[in-house]
């Protein structure tokens, strides 16, 4: 401790005295116990799990637990893509979440202008509220939502055909309409919580801004094309980053519970959530999930990153990190 | 805000427009689910379902409140562990967020980094459900759907921007007066950072609410059901029953039971603490967004 004290002697000009390592400060020890239970929960549940992953190269025994379980190199990768499931969930997985980004995006952008054009106070906390609403909802209340309009007995839509003159339709046995219901599902789930993003960020914009567009004439299309969604880009660019790094991952929800795990949909409705959570509880083959659980996750990384880097290169205040 | 030229009126009715036509369908499934909740089952099974029943009836209630059993236990479960995951979670989040706000904490980036990163990459789903049934034999425990859920790296992120957004001179006055660490969060940032942390926990009450993922993975009592768990299996029971009873495997014991009002009616008792808490929650919500919109 002396050494120390000699030691920091040298930087007396800046700080009157520095003793022991400065974590063992009376506040900064304070800091840290008060920091603990967040290091613990987070090393127990993220970082473990993490070392765990080894499970996917293992072959899998309950009574031997995930390290004592003997080595298979490969093999569950290799049963994976060798599956005639892969080209299925991965196809679903990256094909709904291209379609929910940019749809995603483009929806709530425009809702998001539209909201900038409400003055009225009492009308924009309705909208606001309303649209808001769906956030609020699980997935498992959202699928009993659906079974009122899809419902084959007495649903809405079935009715609706039905006094059209038009024979019933078994919608949950009925894969070819479901891309559009989900896609339709999500972007109703999503929009309205979305859409109050962007909007923060719109109203954020310097009003002078739009005070000197309105003076060189420009009219509403042109204050939205050249002054707001430029401000806004960085926002719609962070979000964007954000959802490219989750394109591997879906929504259980949305995909299990809503079409009610019904197997007639599986070719349109199975993603890597889902066949993760099937080869656990269904199949019960502990390696394949955790290893197609693995590539989930290295995928998400390497996505994030990469996308982080070139958005970084684009512009150097975008990016996350 | 002004802007345009005022030639905008089209603009502005047009917007008026699609966003009440917007508004419409955000709203329309939850009436769906009222009304046919309140609807006859004859008229059911006559007209099938619709916004404007031709009978009103309680007999779903009724008949849902006759044995409540199932859904007063779900209840107290979704009760008990919204309760004690919210609380937990706020108590240990504001006091990380406070945490990484402070300048002069000499692990503040690499906490920072410590977070941030379980954001990027996780094991999956397998290693966790083993560590949670074999290793710490949660399996059948509540705290299988607390303890796991605590953090949430994002709103831990959200908190310490509210905080930062505190004058810096008020933590040296405190600091200069002798008040230690704890005494400056709970006595000072509490106080003034009410509207932010009322926000994140909305947040987590909203998460722990909704959530039935974790029932499905580590609760196979049905005493321990949560109400979302239990919507799910009831939903999952009644069309097996239907394909059941179409493919001339079983009788339709429910037949006489209204069945669709009573599913309806469950689901509501379900949300509907949510439903008339939302519009309360609502502007503290619209604030987190606009926070979180702020830093990215």
């Amino acid at each position: 401790m002396e050494n120390a004290e000699k030691a920091s002697a040298g930087t007396k000009g800046t700080t009157k005295k520095r003793k022991f390592p400065k974590i063992l400060h009376k506040d900064q020890l304070e800091l840290f116990s008060m920091m603990f239970p967040v290091y613990l929960q987070v090393f127990i549940f993220c970082y473990i799990p993490m070392a765990g992953a080894v499970v996917a190269f293992k072959r899998y025994k309950v009574s031997k637990g995930i390290f004592g379980s003997p080595w298979c190199g490969l093999d569950n990768f290799k049963f994976f893509f060798k599956s005639m499931d892969a080209g299925r969930v991965i196809r679903n997985t990256l094909g709904y979440n291209t379609v929910f980004i940019i749809l995603g995006i483009i929806c709530a952008v425009f809702v998001a202008v539209l909201l900038s054009m409400i003055r009225s106070r009492k009308s924009l906390k309705f909208f606001q509220t309303t649209m808001l609403f769906p956030h609020f909802m699980s997935w498992v209340v959202v699928a009993y939502m659906l079974v009122t309009f899809l419902d084959y007995k007495h649903g809405m839509v079935n009715s609706f055909l039905v006094k059209l003159g038009l024979e019933k339709i078994s919608w949950y046995y009925e894969p070819k309409y479901w891309p559009f219901f989900l896609v339709a599902i999500y972007l109703w789930k999503t929009i309205g919580y979305n859409s109050l993003v962007y909007y923060s960020s719109i109203i954020n914009v310097d009003s002078t801004l739009y005070e000197s567009g309105a003076i060189d004439g420009c009219n509403t299309w042109q204050t939205i094309r050249h002054i707001m969604l430029p401000m806004i880009k960085p926002t719609i660019i962070i979000m964007a980053i954000l959802a490219v790094g989750n394109i591997f991952r879906a929504d259980f929800g949305l995909f299990y519970t809503v079409p009610q795990n019904s197997g007639t949909l599986i070719s349109v409705t199975d993603v890597v959530d889902t066949y993760v959570y099937r080869m656990m509880f269904v199949t019960g083959d502990i390696g394949i999930a955790g290893a197609v659980g693995l590539i989930q996750s290295l995928v998400g990384l390497i996505l994030v990153s990469v996308v982080n880097y070139l958005a970084k290169r684009v512009d150097k205040d975008l990016g996350l990190f | 805000m002004e802007f345009g030229t005022g030639k905008g009126k089209g603009v502005k009715i047009f917007s008026y427009i699609v966003l009440a036509l917007f508004a419409l369908c955000c709203i329309i499934p939850l009436l769906n689910i009222i009304m046919i909740s309140f609807t006859d089952s004859s008229s059911i099974d006559t007209y099938g379902y619709s916004l404007f029943p031709k009978v009103l009836t309680l007999e779903a209630y009724e008949l849902l409140f006759e044995n409540p059993t199932t859904i007063v236990d779900a209840y107290g479960v979704t009760l008990f562990v919204t309760i004690v995951g919210t609380f937990l979670a706020v108590l240990i989040g504001v006091q990380f967020a406070y945490g990484l706000s402070r300048k002069n904490y000499v692990l503040r980036n690499q906490s920072s980094f410590y977070l941030y990163f379980t954001m990027l990459f996780s094991g999956g789903t397998v290693p966790i459900y083993i560590l949670v049934t074999q290793y710490l034999g949660l399996k059948n425990s509540l705290w299988a759907l607390i303890l796991p859920y605590i953090v949430t790296p994002y709103n831990i992120f959200l908190i310490r921007t509210f905080i930062q957004g505190l004058p810096d001179t008020v933590f040296e006055a405190a600091k200069i007066d002798g008040a230690g660490e704890y005494t400056i969060l709970y006595k000072m940032v509490y106080p003034m950072c009410k509207g932010g942390i009322a926000t994140v926990t909305l947040f987590y009450l909203l998460s722990f609410w909704n959530a039935w993922y974790p029932c499905l993975l580590y609760i196979n009592k049905s005493k321990l059901y949560t109400l979302q768990y239990m919507l799910h299996v009831l939903m999952g029971k009644i069309e097996t029953l239907n394909m059941e009873v179409a493919n001339g495997m079983a009788v339709n014991y429910f037949q006489q039971l209204p069945e669709d009002s009573l599913r309806m009616a469950t689901c509501l008792v379900a949300i509907g603490p949510l439903i008339v808490a939302f519009p309360f929650f609502q502007k503290y919500f619209v604030r987190g967004i606009a926070v979180g919109a702020v830093k990215g």
